[in-house]
C-alpha cells in the first residue's frame, strides 16, 4: 500500500488577478482511493486539468510513477497512465463505442486501424472490471450511465493506472451511482488508483480512503474517511459551520390553488393521471420522487406551459384553466425551473437582461427596452438576494450554479409571489449555496407564499416542507406531514406504496 | 415516350453523364473532407473558379496536362489554407469566411485571366484530356463507349473510394471524423484538432480546385470566368446528400449528372414547346427533391461550423 504512484508537489495557477490553485501538494498510492472535496470554485477542476495537460501550472510540479510529467501536454499524461473521466463526457454520439475508445490510440500513419485487435482489449476490459458494453452501439443510443461507463473503458483502454473521475455522480441516478462507486472500489482492489471530485459528502465518506479538502484554491484540510464526519467535511468545505435551515412551526393561511383530478395527456402518453392537491398560503408543499415520474409535467401545467387535459385547477377561488405563462406570471406564480441553465436563463445574455425576461412589457417604453429600469432591477436583485460574480451588464453565463440560481430566485422573489413553484431548486449546488437557497424559501414561506417544491432530496423535502405527497408514474400520493413520516416511508411511497397510509393521512392534514 | 427511350438506351448519354459528374465527385469529396473535421468550406465556387483558370493557363503557357491538374491541386490548399487560418486558428464564422474565399477567388482569378491572357474575340483554347480506350472494354458495344473516360474521371472514381477507405478503415480518418463530431473529445485522446482541421482544409480544397481544373482540362478547352456555373453549390448539397459519405456523394454527383445529361437531350426532343430554361432547372429541383428526401434522417457532425478553442466548452 505504501506505493506512491503520483506526487504533485506545491501547484500554482492563477487565471488574471484569480487564485485557481496555490500551492497544493498532494499524494496518491496505490490501489488508493482518495476525493477531492470542495465547493464549485474551489480549484478542484483546475487542478486535474493541470494533471492531465489541458493547462500549465505557473509554478510546481507533477511526478507520475517517480518521473517528471511534462506540462501541458495530454498525450504525454496518457502515456504516463493517467486516465480522465470529464464531467460532460469527450465521447462523440454519432461515432459507435468502438470507435470513441479507439480515437488516437493507434498512430495516425498507420495504413489501416486493427479493430478487431481493440475489440478483443475492449471486450477484455469490460468482462474483467465488471463494465458491460457493446462495443458496436451507436453512443448517443446509450442512456447516461452507460456512456460513463463507456468513458471509464476509454481511460482503461489507455492502460490508465490513475484514474481521475471529475463530479462522477452530478448526471446519474442514485442506483447507478451506486454501482459506479463499487465499480470503482473493486477497481482499486485490482490496483488501480482513483481521485474523483466531488461536493456530495454522503459519497466522500462512504467511498474515499483519504479525503483533501480544497477551499479557494488551497489545501485546508487532509482526513482518512473512516476517522472523519459529514459535519466535519462540510465545515471544512466551506470554512465556517453550515447549518441547513430547518422550518419553523406555523399556521398556514387560505387555500389558494386547489387541482381536483388533473390529467396532463401528450402524444398518447398519460403524463399526468387524475392527480389531486392543494396549496396553502404560508405553506410549503414537497412533492417527492424519482425524476420523470410526472414532475415536468406538474410544473409545466402550473406553470402555464401545458393544458391539463382533464380536471380542474382553481387559482384563488377563480378556474385557471387557458392561463398561458404570460398569465401564470401576472397572476403572481413565480417559477423556479428544473434546469436552470436551460429553461432559467439564457446564458450569452447579461444578467439585467435575463432579470426582466418574464416581465418583459413592464420593463418597455414606447416600444423600446427600457434599460435602465432593467439594469436598477438588476441591482436591487443582486444587493438584496447577495448574487456574486458579476454586475447588472455582465454575461449571466459567467456565474457559478449557485450565484444563477439566486438571481433566479431574486427575480421571482423580490416581487412577492403568492405561489412559488420551485422544481429541484438545490440541485448540484454546494454546501454554502443551498443553506442560501432553503433560506430564501423558508423566507418567502413566512412572508406568505404557497411554496411547491419538486425535490429527489429527501433531507431537503424534510426540512422544507409541511405536507409531502409522493409522484410515481404520474400519479400522486395523499399527503403525509414529515414529522409523521421517516425516510423509510418515504422511501416507500417513491416507490408507489401508499395505499395503507392513506386514510390515516388525510385524518392528520 | 420512344423517344425518351431512345435517349435513356444511348450510349451517349451514360457517357456524358460520367463526364458531368466527374467535376461534382472531387468537389463533394473536398467539401465532405473539411465537413468531416467540423468545418464548412462555402469557398468551394471560388476555388473551383480559381483551379479551373490557374490549371488551364499553366497548360497554356507550356506545361503538361498533369502538371496543370497539380498547380490546380496546389493553388486549391493555398486557399485551403487561407480559409483554415480564418476559421481555425481565429475562429471565425465559417459562412462569412467561406463566401469571403468564393467572393476573392473568382474575382481575381478573373482579374489575374484578363492580366496574363490576351484579349482576343474567341478565347484562347489547349488541347485536353484524350479519352483513353481501355483495352478490351472498349471494344464491347454500348459499354465501350460510356467507359471511354479521360483520365482525370477514373482518378476522380479512385479518389472516393479512397476517401471512403481512409475515413473508415484507418485511425487518421477516425481523428477527423471524432474531429468533426467532438474537438474536446479528440484532445482529450490527446489528438491536436486544430491541426486536422487544416489538414482536412487544406487536402478538402485540392481536391475542390481539381474538380474546377477537370472543366478547362478535359471537359472544354479554354477558361470563361463563368463557367464553374453553380456547380460548388450543388456539391455541398451533395455532401448533405451523401449524409457525408464518400461512396454516397458517388453515387450522388452520378444521379445529379444523370439528371442534366438527360435533360440536355430532352431539350433536343421537345424543347420546341417546352422553353429551355425550364430544363436548365430541372436538375438543380431534382437536386433540391432528391435533398428533402434524403437528408431528413442523416446525422450531421456535431462540431460542424462550431470553432474549437482550447480549454473553452
Amino acid at each position: 500500500m505504501s506505493e506512491t504512484v503520483l506526487d504533485i508537489s506545491a501547484v500554482s495557477k492563477r487565471f488574471g488577478p484569480v487564485i485557481a490553485n496555490e500551492n497544493v501538494s498532494l499524494s496518491l498510492q496505490r490501489g488508493e482511493v482518495i476525493a477531492l472535496l470542495g465547493e464549485n470554485g474551489a480549484g478542484k477542476t483546475t487542478l486535474m486539468s493541470i494533471l492531465f495537460g489541458h493547462y500549465t501550472a505557473d509554478s510546481g510540479h507533477v511526478t507520475v510513477m517517480g518521473r517528471l510529467l511534462p506540462p501541458g501536454r495530454p498525450r504525454a499524461a496518457i502515456r504516463a497512465g493517467i486516465g480522465m473521466v470529464h464531467q460532460h463526457f469527450s465521447l462523440a454520439p454519432n461515432l459507435s463505442v468502438l470507435e470513441n475508445v479507439m480515437t488516437g490510440t493507434e498512430s495516425l500513419w498507420r495504413p489501416w486501424s486493427d479493430k478487431a485487435r481493440g475489440r478483443a482489449k475492449l471486450l477484455a476490459l469490460s468482462v474483467k472490471f465488471g463494465l458491460k458494453v457493446d462495443p458496436d452501439a451507436r453512443l448517443g443510443d446509450l442512456s447516461v450511465g452507460e456512456r460513463q461507463r463507456v468513458e471509464i473503458l476509454k481511460a482503461l483502454y489507455n492502460d490508465a493506472k490513475i484514474l481521475v473521475l471529475d463530479e462522477p455522480t452530478a448526471v446519474l441516478t442514485n442506483i447507478e451511482a451506486e454501482q459506479m462507486f463499487a465499480t470503482l472500489k473493486d477497481m482499486a482492489r485490482q490496483g488501480l488508483s482513483i481521485i474523483f471530485i466531488s461536493h456530495k459528502l454522503d459519497e466522500v465518506i462512504s467511498t474515499a480512503d483519504r479525503v483533501i479538502v480544497l477551499r479557494g484554491g488551497r489545501v485546508v484540510a487532509e482526513r482518512r474517511a473512516m476517522e472523519t464526519t459529514k459535519a466535519e467535511l462540510a465545515g471544512l468545505m466551506v470554512g465556517r459551520e453550515v447549518t441547513r435551515p430547518q422550518r419553523e412551526a406555523a399556521t398556514p393561511g387560505a387555500v389558494v390553488l386547489q387541482a381536483r383530478s388533473v390529467t396532463l395527456r401528450e402524444g398518447g402518453v398519460e403524463r399526468l393521471k387524475a392527480v389531486d392537491f392543494h396549496l396553502r398560503a404560508g405553506e410549503v408543499l414537497g412533492i417527492i420522487g424519482v425524476s420523470g415520474n410526472g414532475q415536468a409535467a406538474l410544473a409545466r401545467v402550473l406553470g402555464g406551459q401545458a393544458e391539463p387535459s382533464d380536471g380542474q385547477i382553481t387559482l384563488f377561488g377563480q378556474d385557471f384553466t387557458g392561463k398561458d405563462v404570460r398569465g401564470v406570471v401576472a397572476a403572481g406564480i413565480g417559477r423556479i425551473p428544473e434546469d436552470r441553465n436551460h429553461d432559467g436563463v439564457i446564458s450569452e445574455m447579461t444578467i439585467w437582461e435575463n432579470a426582466i425576461l418574464e416581465r418583459l412589457p413592464d420593463y418597455t417604453r414606447r416600444g423600446l427596452v427600457d434599460r435602465k429600469a432593467g439594469m436598477d432591477f438588476a441591482a436591487r436583485i443582486i444587493e438584496k438576494f447577495d448574487v456574486r460574480g458579476g454586475t447588472p451588464s455582465s454575461r449571466i453565463g459567467r456565474l457559478s450554479g449557485g450565484n444563477v440560481q439566486k438571481l433566479i430566485l431574486g427575480r421571482n422573489l423580490i416581487a412577492h409571489p403568492k405561489i412559488l413553484i420551485a422544481a429541484q431548486p438545490a440541485r448540484g449546488l454546494d454546501e454554502g449555496a443551498v443553506a442560501a437557497v432553503h433560506e430564501r424559501i423558508l423566507e418567502a414561506r413566512r412572508a406568505g407564499t404557497a411554496v411547491l417544491l419538486i425535490s429527489e432530496d429527501l433531507d431537503e423535502v424534510m426540512a422544507l416542507a409541511d405536507r409531502i405527497q409522493a409522484i410515481v408514474g404520474g400519479r400522486l400520493s395523499p399527503p403525509v406531514r414529515p414529522e409523521a413520516a421517516d425516510a423509510r416511508q418515504l422511501g416507500l411511497m417513491m416507490a408507489g406504496e401508499w395505499a395503507m397510509e392513506s386514510q390515516e393521512a388525510d385524518h392528520a392534514v | 415516350m420512344s423517344d425518351i427511350i431512345d435517349i435513356l438506351t444511348s450510349a451517349g448519354l451514360w457517357a456524358a453523364v460520367l463526364r458531368i459528374a466527374t467535376p461534382l465527385i472531387l468537389g463533394t469529396l473536398g467539401a465532405l473532407l473539411c465537413e468531416r473535421a467540423g468545418v464548412l468550406n462555402l469557398g468551394i465556387e471560388g476555388v473551383m473558379t480559381f483551379g479551373a483558370m490557374i490549371g488551364w493557363f499553366a497548360v497554356w503557357n507550356g506545361a503538361d496536362l498533369w502538371t496543370g491538374l497539380l498547380i490546380a491541386a496546389l493553388s486549391g490548399m493555398l486557399f485551403g489554407l487561407l480559409h483554415s487560418g480564418l476559421t481555425v486558428t481565429l475562429g471565425l464564422s465559417q459562412h462569412v469566411s467561406g463566401l469571403g474565399v468564393t467572393l476573392f477567388a473568382s474575382s481575381f482569378s478573373y482579374y489575374l485571366f484578363r492580366l496574363l491572357v490576351p484579349v482576343e474575340g474567341t478565347p484562347p483554347k489547349i488541347i485536353p484530356f484524350q479519352p483513353i480506350r481501355i483495352p478490351g472494354l472498349a471494344d464491347l458495344p454500348f459499354l465501350g463507349e460510356v467507359f471511354t473516360q479521360t483520365a482525370p474521371t477514373w482518378v476522380a472514381i479512385g479518389l472516393a473510394l479512397l476517401l471512403a477507405f481512409v475515413l473508415f478503415r484507418t485511425p487518421l480518418g477516425l481523428a477527423i471524423r471524432m474531429t468533426g463530431e467532438n474537438p474536446h473529445a479528440a484532445e482529450a485522446q490527446g489528438i491536436n484538432p486544430m491541426l486536422v482541421r487544416y489538414g482536412a482544409v487544406i487536402f478538402g480544397s485540392a481536391l475542390m480546385a481539381m474538380g474546377g481544373a477537370f472543366l478547362t482540362l478535359s471537359a472544354f478547352d479554354s477558361f470563361i470566368p463563368t463557367m464553374v456555373q453553380g456547380r460548388g453549390w450543388i456539391c455541398i448539397a451533395l455532401v448533405v446528400f451523401a449524409s457525408w459519405r464518400p461512396g454516397r456523394a458517388l453515387a450522388g454527383a452520378l444521379l445529379f449528372a444523370f439528371f442534366d445529361a438527360f435533360q440536355l437531350r430532352l431539350q433536343n426532343v421537345i424543347g420546341g414547346v417546352v422553353p429551355y430554361q425550364i430544363f436548365l432547372m430541372a436538375p438543380f429541383l431534382l437536386s433540391i427533391l432528391a435533398l428533402v428526401v434524403m437528408a431528413r434522417r442523416t446525422r450531421v457532425p456535431q462540431a460542424l461550423m462550431q470553432p474549437y478553442r482550447r480549454g473553452e466548452r
